[in-house]
């Protein structure tokens, strides 16, 4: 079956999405990270959206679904990469996806889960806004 | 103002919303769409694709490319024979929702295009139209 790969990087867990999702794919996602942090006890998630030429409603109720139930088993979340056009679209949609943390770059992104876990790599995201 | 080239797509399933996604893109990037145009109405025909899926338990979008004097432009009209809106004013409120999804879909999407309108008749189905010059 078609799945998007959730990988294990230490502590984080690292999702790209690549394809056009069709939502069957977006709701086996939630499922699969869920599991995956509760399996490995990761405490943090990575998405990268940098692919993605669009965001409606639904995919954009998936990045926030996944943050909240990453949230309440001890993960944070970060969505990266999100195209301008993107960006603006959604907004215009009137969704600007609430209690998503977001941040420009793969690297930005880590920087600010490493600075949001304790006894981790810190200070790396001290210069740049902790969202 | 006169259609230049037209297509049709079933919405049976939700591959097609992604098929009816991908057919939109090339055609606003055959009409040279800008980036940000291309998105908003590839967005906005994936909301509407998927209402007719959930709400209207499936139907089809027809594809048009315009051409109205010196403009050009995109005509998308999705219909399905689903249940109908009983109040179309109420549908297009920000949050409002029978499903469960956030409730943008229909609001959101008229925001993102220049033109929108619904017909819709309770018991027999509904059919929007939008359009996005150039």
């Amino acid at each position: 079956m078609e799945r998007i790969p959730v990988l294990r990087m230490g502590s984080l867990l690292l999702i790209t999405i690549q394809v056009d999702m069709h939502d069957k794919l977006a709701l086996q996602l939630q499922d699969d990270v869920t599991q995956r942090i509760s399996e490995l006890g990761s405490t943090g998630v990575l998405i990268d959206i940098s692919s993605l030429e669009i965001v409606d409603s639904f995919i954009g109720r998936m990045l926030a679904n996944i943050a909240a139930m990453s949230r309440v088993l001890g993960a944070d979340t970060v969505v990266v990469g999100m195209q301008p056009a993107v960006a603006i679209t959604l907004v215009e949609l009137g969704m600007s996806l609430p209690g998503v943390r977001t941040a420009l770059s793969v690297e930005a992104g880590m920087e600010l889960l490493f600075g949001a876990l304790p006894g981790t790599q810190s200070g790396l995201g001290d210069e740049r806004s902790q969202g | 103002m006169s259609v230049l080239r037209a297509d049709q797509l079933p919405l049976k399933n939700s591959n097609d919303v992604v098929l009816a996604r991908q057919k939109v893109r090339q055609w606003a990037v055959d009409l040279r769409f800008s980036l940000v145009d291309q998105t908003k109405l590839v967005t906005a025909a994936s909301e509407l694709a998927r209402n007719a899926l959930d709400h209207g338990k499936g139907g089809q979008m027809k594809i048009e490319s315009l051409v109205n004097g010196t403009k050009s432009g995109l005509r998308l009209i999705f219909e399905d024979q689903g249940p109908g809106i009983a109040d179309i004013d109420q549908a297009l409120k920000d949050g409002f929702t029978t499903g469960s999804g956030m409730g943008l879909g229909l609001g959101g999407s008229k925001r993102l295009v220049n033109e929108f309108s619904i017909e819709s008749e309770v018991g027999k189905g509904t059919r929007i139209t939008i359009a996005r010059w150039k």
